[in-house]
């Protein structure tokens, strides 16, 4: 394949491990990711930061994270801003910064998620996840994340009847995958009877249906490919395709809540702009927040029908070896969740795979991939397609 | 939210009031000015009765702050019986076991506290319906 000189790649990558990072606070994490992709793209120079974000404000007391962090990392004066998109930040931020790129404004372009949660009680944290929810008709009502994705699971259970652990294979694959992942939060194997016996979170969800919820920081140098300088170390990977989409955010205000019809439209946005199909992509890092997304997901973004996004959970389908291989680090369930960061790890994982350095967990021959983050119960979906070049 | 914000959703909360769209019928809930179905303009108040039954349903133990001193609580996404789908808490459930299909009416209760001054919020729930319809 030709290069382009006006394609959008990933020029260099970098993240901390997700968890409880006590000892540092949230610009130290920002920084310790930035300095790791810049190290990693060679010294490219960043003529624009975006950083994702949703819990900072709330749980920090800290907004206007451009300016702070771009002055914190050594980048003084460079255009800098935020962009929230509840959980689906990071993949907003990285299509915020693939305009910006792809329209001529810039050539290189920095994008960081980062997020700092354990600072604060479960209460402070939960309230702060439930505002992004409908305030006045959900939260109100004592409704959080966890709650949207118990009523989502239940009906889901009620319409197409699966076996009553029928996800619990999201939540396995995970662990398994992380095992080999030297930063994933939860490196331990899980299997299908303690899934059945663990504690309920709020019915039918259970605790291995919940991804843990901790302190991040990933970070994408991408640049317009003629900004590359010649001799790159590894493959390039080209961004082919970005798209976000939106849906209501409550959930009673969608006509078939079971229906993700931003994640789905994203899809296949994204998929027409790279000129694929689903049965073209290598690998597929969903949002596994809660395991009922990953197989609404699955469903939304075509690789299963509706209803049966389950299945592919059952026969290794999802696993390294399989089909549609997800969550290939462990995914938030396991790798552990960065809230608004997600997207940025996503997308840091799925180059690592493309460029032939996922180790362990390397997907073998990987050449395209899917990333898509969910904000809310998927109110916005935002989906890339990442593709090998050289 | 502040005591504004509230007051200035007191007929949703406390009466389930929304709107009915002159163009196309469509009875919604919440209010929302515009018609999700056809797109137009719809500002015409609608009473609705108060009765539905349960689409989906859970419990909540880990409870944002406000909420915590309710742990636990069950929780619904309701189909009414004019259309729209509105998410609540149920009250009243007793032993009565909860299922997907069980009708249910509108009754006003403590929701919980708000803000930093804790005020309390008061608006819907749902209650198992009493008279069999
Ligand atoms: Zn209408």
């Amino acid at each position: 394949m030709t290069k382009k000189p006006d394609a959008v790649v990933v020029a260099g990558v970098g993240m901390m491990p997700v968890g409880e990072h006590w000892d540092l606070s949230l610009r130290q994490l920002a920084l310790e990711a930035i300095s790791a992709a810049r190290l990693d793209s060679g010294g490219l120079r960043p003529q624009a930061l975006y950083v994702a974000n949703m819990l900072s404000p709330a749980l920090s007391g800290q907004s206007h994270l451009g300016p702070l962090l771009a002055d914190f990392a050594g980048m003084r004066g460079v255009e800098a801003s935020t962009i929230e998109a509840s959980g689906a930040s990071g993949g907003v931020a990285v299509r915020q910064a693939y305009l910006a790129l792809m329209s001529g404004a810039i050539d290189v372009a920095l994008v960081l998620g980062v997020e700092k949660v354990t600072d604060k009680g479960s209460s402070q944290v939960q309230a702060a996840l439930a505002t992004a929810t409908d305030a006045e008709y959900e939260a109100v009502q004592g409704v959080t994340p966890s709650t949207q994705a118990a009523l989502l699971m239940q009906r889901y259970f009620y319409e197409y009847g699966p076996p009553e652990d029928s996800l619990a294979g999201f939540s396995i694959t995970a662990h398994l995958n992380a095992v080999t992942n030297p930063d994933a939060m939860f490196r331990k194997a899980i299997r299908r009877e303690q899934y059945a016996s663990a504690p309920i979170v709020s019915e039918p969800l259970n605790t291995f249906d919940v991804a843990p919820l901790a302190d991040g920081a990933a970070a994408l140098v991408l640049a317009r490919a003629a900004a590359l300088p010649d001799g790159q170390e590894y493959p390039q990977v080209e961004i082919v395709g970005s798209a976000t989409a939106t849906s209501a955010l409550a959930l009673h205000d969608r006509p078939d809540p079971l229906d993700l019809t931003a994640a789905a439209q994203s899809a296949q946005t994204a998929l027409m702009q790279a000129e694929l199909s689903p049965e073209d992509i290598g690998l597929f890092e969903l949002h596994d927040s809660f395991s009922i997304f990953a197989a609404l997901s699955l469903e939304a973004a075509g690789f299963a029908e509706r209803g049966k996004g389950w299945k592919l959970a059952q026969n290794g389908d999802i696993s390294l070896t399989g089909h549609i291989p997800i969550g290939t680090f462990g995914g938030s369930k396991a790798r552990g969740d960065p809230g608004g960061a997600t997207g940025i790890y996503q997308l840091v994982e799925a180059s690592r795979q493309l460029q032939g350095r996922a180790n362990e967990n390397q997907v073998p021959d990987a050449a395209t991939a899917m990333t898509q983050c969910l904000g809310g119960s998927g109110a916005t979906a935002s989906t890339h397609i990442l593709r090998r070049v050289t | 939210m502040e005591t504004s914000q509230h007051w200035r959703l007191r007929k949703q909360r406390y009466a389930l009031v929304g709107e009915v769209c002159p163009h196309c019928e469509s009875k919604i809930f919440p209010p929302r000015d515009i018609c999700p179905d056809c797109g137009e303009d719809a500002r015409e108040m609608y009473q609705f009765s108060g009765r539905g039954e349960v689409y989906s349903h859970t419990t909540v133990y880990q409870a944002p702050s406000g909420h915590a001193e309710n742990v636990p609580y069950p929780v619904a996404i309701v189909r009414l019986e004019e259309g729209p789908l509105v998410t609540a808490q149920l009250t009243d459930v007793g032993d009565q076991p909860i299922e997907i299909g069980t009708p249910v009416e509108m009754v006003t209760r403590k929701l919980g506290a708000d803000g930093e001054r804790g005020m309390l919020v008061y608006g819907y729930k749902f209650r198992p319906a009493l008279v069999e319809r």
